[in-house]
């Protein structure tokens, strides 16, 4: 399952109907294929995220396409209207392939 | 002509066994191949079909006027339209190499027009937001940065 990720919601407690924050992080170096290794002095190949996508419950809430200039550690952050108790899962892929899952819980008080 | 034989097809097999992983590896590069060159006005053409977006108000773009260090510079952008009007926001950092930097396609599940992430600037640039709403048209804001130290490498 790779990466370490994380997801957080602001604010802590919330009612249905209400707009939401999500943050999220992924541990992810993005090389962006200009970075020199400091030992070699040769370019670091490029490695980075593409896309990530927002699935609460079965819907597609968010895509976000990503480019390799977006800084190390990329940190996204966006609202969500909760309107039921269901899961937030976000999917990071990156060029090489490897996949990303979390999913947190999204319950409504 | 039995180890004849024999000796031609392990010699066959290997080239092809040694062959092939080079071949994934190079379509595996292909595909990621990093930052393409290319100016501003060619990535907006590619990433906006070929429309021009038009500086409103309408559109906030959140940054720090200075930023010391070019490899982490957080970006916000609210749109004030209704979240069933915006499609998508865009952003572009004018002068790196390739200045598409991230586009977010929104839906009305959003709420709220709303998003933030940290890019790179290789020097001191304008940054560009750009909205993409429902009916095609494209409203932008911009907004200058000056970087201490380039995040390029």
């Amino acid at each position: 399952m790779g990466r370490t990720a994380l997801i957080r919601v602001k604010p802590r407690r919330y009612k249905k109907g209400d707009i939401i924050r999500v943050d999220s992080v992924i541990m992810h170096p993005m090389y962006n294929g200009i970075i020199k290794d400091k030992k070699t002095g040769k370019p670091i190949p490029p490695h980075y995220i593409t896309d990530v996508e927002v699935y609460y419950g079965d819907q597609l809430v968010t895509k976000i396409n990503v480019n390799a200039s977006v800084s190390a550690n990329p940190y996204f952050s966006f609202n969500l209207k909760v309107d039921k108790e269901a899961p937030l899962k976000m999917v990071w892929k990156d060029n090489k392939g490897e996949v990303t899952e979390k999913t947190i819980k999204i319950k409504p008080h | 002509m039995n180890r004849r034989k024999f000796l031609k097809t392990v010699a066959i097999s290997g080239a092809v066994v040694a062959v092939s992983p080079s071949l994934v590896n190079l379509k595996a590069e292909a595909k990621g191949e990093g930052l393409k060159k290319r100016s501003l006005e060619e990535a907006m053409k590619d990433v906006l079909k070929g429309k021009k977006p038009v500086e409103s108000d309408k559109v906030k773009l959140i940054a720090p006027s200075i930023a010391e260090n070019g490899a982490v510079v957080p970006i916000k952008v609210n749109v004030a339209e209704p979240i069933e009007n915006v499609k998508a926001i865009h952003i572009f950092a004018e002068k790196n190499p390739d200045p598409w930097t991230v586009s977010v396609n929104l839906t009305p599940q959003n709420g709220k027009a709303y998003f933030a992430t940290r890019i790179r600037l290789a020097k001191t640039m304008d940054v560009i937001a750009v909205a993409e709403l429902k009916d095609g048209s494209m409203i932008m804001a911009k907004k200058a940065i000056k970087v201490t130290i380039g995040g390029c490498g």
